[in-house]
């Protein structure tokens, strides 16, 4: 509970952030800005469950250990996708998305 | 170990002799010796239905076992056979082996080859001997499958082609029998949430709702009736049968065509016979199509394999028109078509397969005069055509006679029509049969390379001559084959003609 | 009563000889399956006469009326309990009668064949399909219920095929068996569905219970009709169809004449004396049908027969080949035997036209049989069938020449041979019913005449031809068969046929109308006047009258372009209108359906595949996108 700050600008911030990184996923073409753009959808969620963690039920503290979870589970996501990235950086020289087609059909 | 088991044993012994065998002679004789063997039981099968008859057993279904096989959804693995199945049982026996017998000269992959081969043969028995739809289904799946690669692997022309037509009109007809196969489960409690059942038997003692049955009859029968060659749905035939390596051909058109008309009586009209006489009219117009076309089709074709299969589908659509018919006489007839049927086709592809070995080509423009130069093997092609033609002494002509005076008993003026149309057939057979005998056969020997060709060698003559025999054995005696099945029938055309 | 059991012997015997010369007759000798086929032949011959003499002298008479005996009678086929196929044997007397002629007329041939096919290298295989002939006709003739006579009428069918095409590598003789099996087996489509109608009708095929005149059968059917006719007519009428293509009536009759293709001995027995009058023999079997339960069907047989018999006798006097005269020859003399049943009553002496188409049958098949063995000799000969090749014949061959002009005379029923007391019988049959088809028959009388010594004239008399090498008789055992048939038909007319052979069973007697005998003679001894005027000496004559008939006489010459016709049906609309349309429309139009179908599939799957891009961004937006609309979705729901 923080005086003057309600939990809906908490929550817009959160919108934000995510609709952010949707957008610089879906754009980007390099794959580390997709990476970071992946990043922000989770801290968005992160603000979402801190802010309503601590305004609604602020007994309890399920929220901030989810959002403990995530950045944990970000990192490995993020050791994970870079590795992949760099894998892919050695066999095609390019980390533009657009070149990785491999999946197709 | 009971009778029917063995049935299914025998096949995959077999194929394990095979599997284990190291030289082309090992394979092959295993193959001769193991379906030999089943040929043998097929015959002991005969005398122990009728000594089982004899000892006044007079149920419907004889040798039943059935083990429960998938509890929840009341699948069982349940055998048994009447008349109808043992006759096909038989047929199938003897063209397995001499199937077998012609395949003596495959040596390209040949141990996968005769694996196929009786896998195939293992679906076909298992499939007249299953009393359970689920496990009947399960055996027509096995049967089809290995024709794709038998098809695929070991045939001629545009084979993969035509492997995978047949095959995918073969799986859509599955798809067919799949979902008619589940309505009559899934309407098969007497009560709401009751025990369903996949059974024959108990499915027939059930009253399945009309407007069920409207929808699941044509779903059964054109599933069936594909592989019965209905027409339209018989255009796999031709390309099939003419890149079907012999024995192949042999028992796709001698045995799983017959699978499609036992399943038809068996499986549509026995459970279904409200849908049957209501809807009945839809399909003798599709089958008098089929009869007349087929033969029509035969007439100009010039591929041998061509001109047969046409007559297949002219055949079989006569089985289908007799069964549609649902009169005693008439289904009697349809059984003994499939019989005299799967034997004389037989007798063809052998043949056909054992000409072009020797001449190199199917095409009949390019042949002549050749009873001057392989007289055994042009003898055994007359005879079969006058089987095929309906010649009185050999079993076609016993087959039609029953699908024509029993057509003829319906007194409406749609059945006498239908008759009428189909009976025109026999002039039209002769015009094709003896077209493709006077030019492959008879006249001057065209080609001079045709001269130095050689006459059957032994395992040849003894295919020939085993399904000779069998034709003309049916053909001159036709009263204990008659007898042997008009008797099974009994329950079937009962049910048909509560109907009326 | 005497029992018949003994006449099994008969048709078991052909048949294993059939199967055993057939099977094994490769291995033996070829002379040695020749006597075995005459041995077992004979053995025939001896129990027909018998069965014949014991028949006819009293042991089938019971209260003086000829009785059907069934000796033998066994199920074959079960449809239900009433229609069974029996295989079995009738003896009645146009039963005997027939046994008398084919085991004869066979007979015959067979010694004939011993000497006629020598050297052939089908030897063996001919005899074993004479066996396979003569069996099947006598099993027609002995036939107990309708569907056997149809199982031996198909079998006749397929020997007479095997028969003609015996020089299978001559194209010609391989397309005559196929047209002569094709037509009748499309006559047959009519039997069968005769014989469907009527044992629908009557609820039997037996013939004890068909042709019982006193029986329900013949009134069953007669109340339903169909198109102004009843369907027991249809259903006859239908059987006549299978009958007029067997016998060769107008418009089934071309397959006859090609027919002619086989070897001589074959046309002698099966193409004159035998199989061709099976027609003529089913509708007298039928007979108490026709003539008690359909008159029009039956006046539809007189008819048929009359134009048939005119028709065939005008295409004989334009011919050049001696086996195609006599092809023709023989369709008139059959449409003649049509004609008299089609004039005959049932019962008592209304029923003559019946016993003098019998009678006429049994007098034609020993004349007409002498006539082509006559004509075997020749060819034996010449080495070839053209008349105008020949001429001269009678030095070289005296034995032909006296036998073929007793035949001659016979066929042109100049007193005393047989053709003139049945012919007789005939004009006198007709004369009572139906005036018109009296004055064709006396046409068709001096017609024959006419043709009939245009032919031995121009064989036997005429100027010599240069032959290379000179003709001559043949062997004993070619010319034995030809006396004993010149001696048959010498003596047969003067059988009293009226007391054994008619409608009802009863006998009744006969004799010469001379009121109308002598005019009938007149008219044949006025064509044979004729003939030889024209054709007994070398002259122009002939080419005179050729060419001021004109175009008549090459219309008459190409037998009224009815073979044309009939090529036009076969290739044009069955072959080229029908069968390749429906093969056209197999392949292009129900395959190709068929193959759409997959194409279909295929191509939805190669648009869709494109969804499948691999852009990792591309899956992300539709997710995304998806997504959004599932939510925008539950919000609408959720507010409503």
């Amino acid at each position: 509970m923080i005086e003057g700050i309600q939990l809906e600008f908490f929550l817009i911030l959160g919108t934000l952030v995510f609709f952010i990184g949707i957008y610089g996923f879906l754009t980007r073409k390099n794959l580390i800005t997709m990476l970071m753009s992946a990043e922000l959808i989770l801290n968005a969620v992160n603000i979402n469950f801190v802010a309503f963690n601590k305004y609604l039920y602020p007994e309890n503290l399920e929220g901030q250990f989810f959002a403990l979870f995530i950045i944990a589970i970000a990192a490995t996501e993020v050791a994970v996708a870079v590795s992949i990235i760099i894998s892919l950086y050695r066999r095609i020289k390019s980390i533009d998305v657009e070149k990785v087609n491999e999946m197709k059909y | 170990m009971d009778i029917l088991t063995l049935l299914l044993i025998v096949p995959v012994l077999t194929v394990i002799a095979i599997i284990i065998s190291r030289t082309q002679n090992q394979i092959r004789m295993s193959a001769a010796v193991g379906m030999g063997i089943q040929l043998i039981q097929t015959v002991n099968l005969i005398f122990a239905y009728l000594a089982e008859r004899r000892n006044g057993n007079i149920d419907d279904m004889l040798f039943v076992k059935s083990w429960m096989w998938f509890k929840s959804f009341n699948i069982q693995f349940s055998i048994g056979v009447d008349g109808i199945s043992v006759a096909l049982i038989a047929l199938t026996g003897i063209v397995i082996f001499t199937g077998v017998l012609t395949s003596w000269k495959v040596d390209n992959l040949s141990k996968e080859f005769f694996i196929s081969l009786i896998v195939l043969t293992t679906g076909v028995f298992g499939f007249f001997i299953s009393l359970d739809l689920f496990t009947m289904f399960l055996f027509f799946e096995l049967a089809v499958i290995p024709m794709y690669l038998l098809i695929g692997v070991w045939g001629s022309g545009p084979k993969e082609y035509a492997a995978m037509k047949l095959t995918l009109m073969l799986m859509g007809a599955s798809a067919l029998l799949l979902l008619g196969i589940l309505g009559l489960y899934v309407n098969s409690s007497a009560a709401p949430g009751g025990l369903m059942t996949f059974n024959i038997i108990e499915l027939s003692k059930l009253n399945i709702p009309i407007e069920v049955q409207r929808i699941f009859f044509p779903m059964l029968f054109i599933g069936f009736g594909v592989l019965g060659a209905l027409f339209p749905f018989h255009t796999w035939s031709p390309d099939g049968h003419s890149s079907a390596p012999t024995a192949v051909s042999m028992l796709h058109a001698g045995v799983l065509m017959k699978m499609g008309g036992y399943g038809c009586l068996r499986v549509a009209m026995f459970l279904m016979p409200d849908a049957a006489n209501e809807m009945g009219w839809i399909f003798i117009v599709l089958t008098s199509i089929s009869v007349v076309y087929g033969a029509f089709g035969a007439i100009v074709q010039k591929d041998l394999k061509y001109i047969n299969a046409y007559s297949s589908v002219s055949h079989c659509g006569l089985v289908l028109f007799a069964i549609l018919m649902s009169d005693k006489i008439s289904t009697n007839g349809a059984v003994l078509q499939m019989i005299s049927h799967g034997l004389m086709t037989a007798l063809f592809f052998a043949l056909i397969g054992m000409i072009y070995e020797r001449t190199h080509t199917r095409d009949i423009r390019f042949m002549g005069g050749l009873m001057k130069v392989i007289p055994f093997l042009a003898v055994g092609y007359m005879i079969a055509g006058l089987a095929s033609l309906g010649l009185p002494g050999l079993s076609g002509f016993v087959a039609e006679m029953n699908i024509f005076v029993g057509a003829f008993q319906h007194a409406d003026t749609f059945h006498r029509i239908a008759t009428v149309v189909v009976c025109s057939s026999i002039v039209i057979t002769a015009v094709y049969i003896l077209r493709v005998v006077a030019t492959l056969l008879l006249g001057p020997v065209k080609n001079n390379d045709f001269n130095l060709i050689k006459d059957a060698i032994w395992f040849e003559r003894a295919t020939v001559v085993i399904l000779i025999i069998a034709i003309a054995g049916i053909g001159m005696a036709p009263m204990w084959l008659s007898d042997f099945i008009s008797n099974s029938l009994n329950p079937i055309i009962n049910k048909l003609s509560m109907i009326k | 009563m005497e029992n018949f059991g003994y006449t099994v012997i008969v048709p078991f015997l052909l048949f294993i000889s059939f199967l055993l010369i057939g099977l094994a007759g490769g291995k033996f000798k070829p002379a040695l399956s020749g006597i075995a086929g005459t041995f077992s032949v004979l053995v025939c011959t001896v129990v027909s006469y018998i069965t014949a003499f014991s028949y006819f002298s009293g042991a089938g008479l019971v209260n003086d009326v000829y009785q059907k005996i069934i000796p033998y009678n066994t199920e074959w086929m079960r449809f239900t309990d009433k229609l069974v196929i029996n295989m079995g044997i009738l003896l009645d007397p146009i039963s005997v009668m027939m046994l008398v002629v084919i085991s004869t007329v066979s007979l015959m041939v067979h010694i004939y064949s011993l000497g006629y096919m020598k050297g052939d290298s089908g030897y063996s295989r001919y005899f074993s399909f004479l066996s396979l002939f003569t069996f099947s006709m006598i099993g027609l003739v002995i036939s107990t219920n309708i569907f056997q006579t149809y199982v031996f009428w198909e079998l006749v069918g397929v020997s007479s095929y095997l028969l003609i095409g015996h020089y299978y590598q001559k194209p010609s003789a391989v397309s005559a068996s196929k047209k002569a099996f094709v037509v009748t087996r499309f006559a047959d489509l009519g039997f069968l569905l005769g014989i469907l109608i009527l044992s629908n009708i009557t609820g039997t095929f037996d013939y004890s219970i068909l042709t019982d005149p006193n029986g329900s059968a013949l009134t069953q059917g007669s109340a339903i009709s169909f198109m102004g006719l009843s369907v027991m007519t249809w259903a006859l009428i239908l059987v006549f169809m299978g009958c007029a293509g067997k016998s060769a009536m107008f418009p089934l009759h071309i397959w006859l004449p090609d027919a002619m293709e086989g070897p001589t001995p074959v046309s002698a027995l099966i193409h004159a004396a035998t199989m061709v009058v099976a027609g003529v023999f089913l509708v007298a079997r039928l007979f108490p049908l026709y003539a008690l339960s359909a008159p029009a069907a039956l006046h539809l047989v007189g008819y048929v027969g009359a134009f048939t018999s005119l028709f065939a006798a005008i295409i004989a006097c334009t011919q050049t080949d001696i086996k195609r005269i006599l092809a023709f020859s023989t369709i008139s003399q059959i449409g003649l035997m049509m004609l008299a049943l089609g004039v005959s009553d049932f019962g008592g002496e209304k029923g003559l036209g019946y016993m003098a188409s019998m009678f006429h049958l049994f007098n034609h098949a020993m004349f007409k049989a002498l006539l082509f063995l006559c004509a075997g000799s020749v060819i034996h000969a010449v080495h070839s069938n053209e008349m105008n090749g020949m001429g001269g014949l009678r030095k070289f061959m005296p034995v032909t020449h006296i036998t073929f002009l007793v035949a001659c005379l016979a066929i042109a029923g100049i007193p005393p041979f047989s053709g003139f007391f049945s012919k007789d019988e005939i004009l006198v049959a007709a004369y009572e019913k139906d005036f018109l088809l009296f004055i064709v028959s006396m046409i068709i009388a001096g017609l024959t005449a006419f043709y009939m010594f245009r032919l031995y004239f121009s064989v036997f008399w005429n100027k010599a031809s240069d032959y290379k090498t000179a003709p001559h008789e043949s062997p004993l055992n070619m010319a034995v068969p030809l006396m004993f048939l010149a001696f048959a038909s010498l003596i047969t007319g003067f059988i009293p046929f009226s007391k054994f052979v008619t409608a009802d069973g009863k006998g009744f007697e006969t004799h010469i109308h001379w009121g109308i005998a002598l005019p009938a003679v007149g008219i044949a001894l006025a064509g044979i006047f004729t003939a030889m005027v024209i054709y007994k000496k070398e002259s122009d004559l002939p080419q005179r009258i050729k060419a001021s008939l004109g175009s008549l006489y090459s219309l008459v010459y190409k037998k009224f372009y009815i073979d044309e016709i009939y090529i036009f049906i076969t290739k044009k609309i069955i072959f080229n209108g029908i069968s390749t349309p429906v093969a056209w429309f197999d392949r292009k139009v129900v395959d190709n359906t068929m193959n759409g179908i997959a194409a279909v599939t295929n191509f939805v799957s190669v648009k869709i595949k494109s969804f499948q891009s691999g852009q990792l961004q591309q899956y992300a937006y539709v997710m995304v996108s998806g997504m959004i609309i599932i939510i925008l979705f539950v919000l609408y729901l959720w507010n409503k």
